[in-house]
């Protein structure tokens, strides 16, 4: 136990890089994912491939792979950008994928009147989805989007495979120091099993507030 | 495709549709332009840069990369279901000695990151004196953490199962086991087939992580080879090409094996 108290600043920066990189791009990810939702479900033919290019591309490319390109790619074509933003782009990019799978599914089971009846008041396809449509799809999708954050969260430990020193990469650093991995690779684990038990908690929570009985 | 949202366009909405078409084409179009114009910029284009990936022995090293990619997979995936189909009867078992660590492990495991498990299997393991060949320390953590998912996809499917199916074998004296295995069993594995092609194709993703262990699968090999070669985006780029083109078979076999049982069980209800 001494070892993760001996280390508690380094394992902390850790963890705060962590928090950062899963709150920003879950953020990020989620403005992208209604962006992709929109498109998936808008009546023009172009706009649709377009979403469904997007989700196709990123759902079937490994996220290590688009973080080992961007890392390590960009900066040859001349795009030099923060570590740190880098990594917080590309999860973004990546999980916007599953969130607007999400998304649409939720769509798809809001129930057709909804959307006649918008269109009915006159309402245009931007208004309908975004006053009628969106705010009951979020409603249902509220414990795949929970998955999808603990998942996210898992994900942000890719970035440390690229050089970002988050919790799992500062677990590993302090390893090779002290060479004691069970106290601490099992402390990083607990950590990590906190904020999925915390993201858990507050999903049940707020499913339990929105979700709509049909 | 539902067309919930949007009625037959009238001749305004045509005009709005045809806009937004030549916008959407536009804007993919410039976002194309200015990638191939920031690649020019840097010489990243030069046909010296790219010529490699046209030559056969370019082609058979990536390959042997992807096999090994494909090895890994194969071997995770079959002790993962193995491993998960357990846990997934333990999860539904009437016996708590079963249930409960079933249970503990599926939502630990769940909540964990593999690159942990990866660092664990590298760096702790071989301190207690198992130091695993390169292959299984990349299949094991693998396995680990897939087996959680595969529990649940089972565990779901045995759910989805109607309970007269299980009474019905009970009521004909086949024992609770026999039931599961003749009865329940093969109709569940029918129903999960698509969720099990899909979760490989999450599996064979993590693959990638060979890039951490120094396995040589397909990603680890690029990043051999980019060091060598200098190539760093062409061989990246490449990669990437070939992983999408292999998950995106998968995927679109799994997409066909619903529809096929969506289309079994509209026939089904149909004649019913």
């Amino acid at each position: 136990m001494s070892v993760i108290l001996d280390h508690l600043p380094e394992l902390w920066q850790g963890l705060v890089v962590t928090l950062q990189l899963t709150a920003a791009s879950f953020l990020g990810a989620a403005v992208l994912g209604v962006v992709v939702t929109a498109l998936r479900v808008s009546p023009v033919r172009v706009l649709r491939a377009i979403g469904t290019a997007y989700v196709e591309t990123f759902q079937n490319l490994p996220l290590l792979v688009l973080l080992v390109l961007a890392v390590f790619g960009l900066p040859e074509i001349g795009i030099q950008a923060d570590l740190l933003v880098t990594a917080i782009v590309v999860i973004a990019v990546y999980e916007a994928a599953y969130i607007g799978e999400a998304l649409r599914s939720g769509v798809n089971a809001v129930s057709k009147g909804q959307g006649e009846a918008a269109r009915a008041i006159g309402l245009t396809f931007t208004q309908s989805l975004r006053h009628v449509i969106l705010p009951q799809a979020l409603r249902t999708v509220v414990q795949p989007l929970g998955n999808i954050f603990i998942a996210l969260t898992m994900n942000t430990a890719l970035a440390g495979a690229v050089g970002v020193i988050d919790l799992t990469a500062a677990a590993n650093r302090v390893n090779l120091v002290e060479a004691q991995p069970i106290p601490i690779f099992v402390g990083a684990g607990l950590a990590y099993a906190l904020l999925a038990a915390c993201a858990g908690f507050v999903t049940g929570r707020l499913e339990k507030k929105l979700v709509i009985l049909r | 495709m539902s067309t919930m949202l949007f009625d037959e366009p009238g001749p305004r909405a045509r005009r709005r549709m045809r806009v937004a078409t030549v916008l959407g084409a536009l804007a993919t179009v410039a976002l194309a332009v200015l990638a191939v114009r920031q690649f020019a910029a840097n010489g990243q284009l030069d046909a010296a840069r790219w010529q490699p990936y046209a030559t056969w022995p370019m082609w058979r090293y990536l390959l042997t990369g992807l096999g090994s990619t494909a090895l890994a997979a194969v071997v995770s995936a079959a002790l993962a279901m193995a491993f998960g189909l357990a846990l997934g009867l333990g999860r539904l078992s009437p016996r708590r000695w079963a249930r409960v660590p079933a249970a503990g492990y599926v939502e630990v495991v769940r909540t964990v990151p593999a690159l942990l498990l990866v660092y664990v299997v590298l760096f702790a393991l071989p301190r207690y004196g198992l130091d695993l060949p390169l292959f299984w320390k990349l299949v094991v953590p693998l396995s680990v953490s897939h087996a959680a998912s595969f529990a649940e996809i089972f565990r779901a499917g045995i759910l989805s199962v109607e309970r007269g199916q299980s009474e019905a074998g009970l009521a004909v004296g086949l024992t609770p086991g026999r039931t599961m295995r003749l009865i329940v069993l093969p109709q569940a594995a029918r129903r999960v087939l698509p969720s099990i092609v899909s979760q490989s194709v999450g599996l064979l993703k993590d693959t990638s992580l060979g890039f951490v262990v120094s396995y040589t699968e397909l990603l680890y090999s690029s990043k051999v080879l980019a060091n060598y070669n200098g190539l760093l985006i062409q061989t990246y780029i490449v990669v990437a090409l070939v992983y999408l083109v292999v998950n995106m078979s998968l995927s679109k076999l799994a997409r066909t094996l619903e529809a096929r049982r969506r289309a079994v069980l509209r026939r089904r209800t149909t004649r019913a």
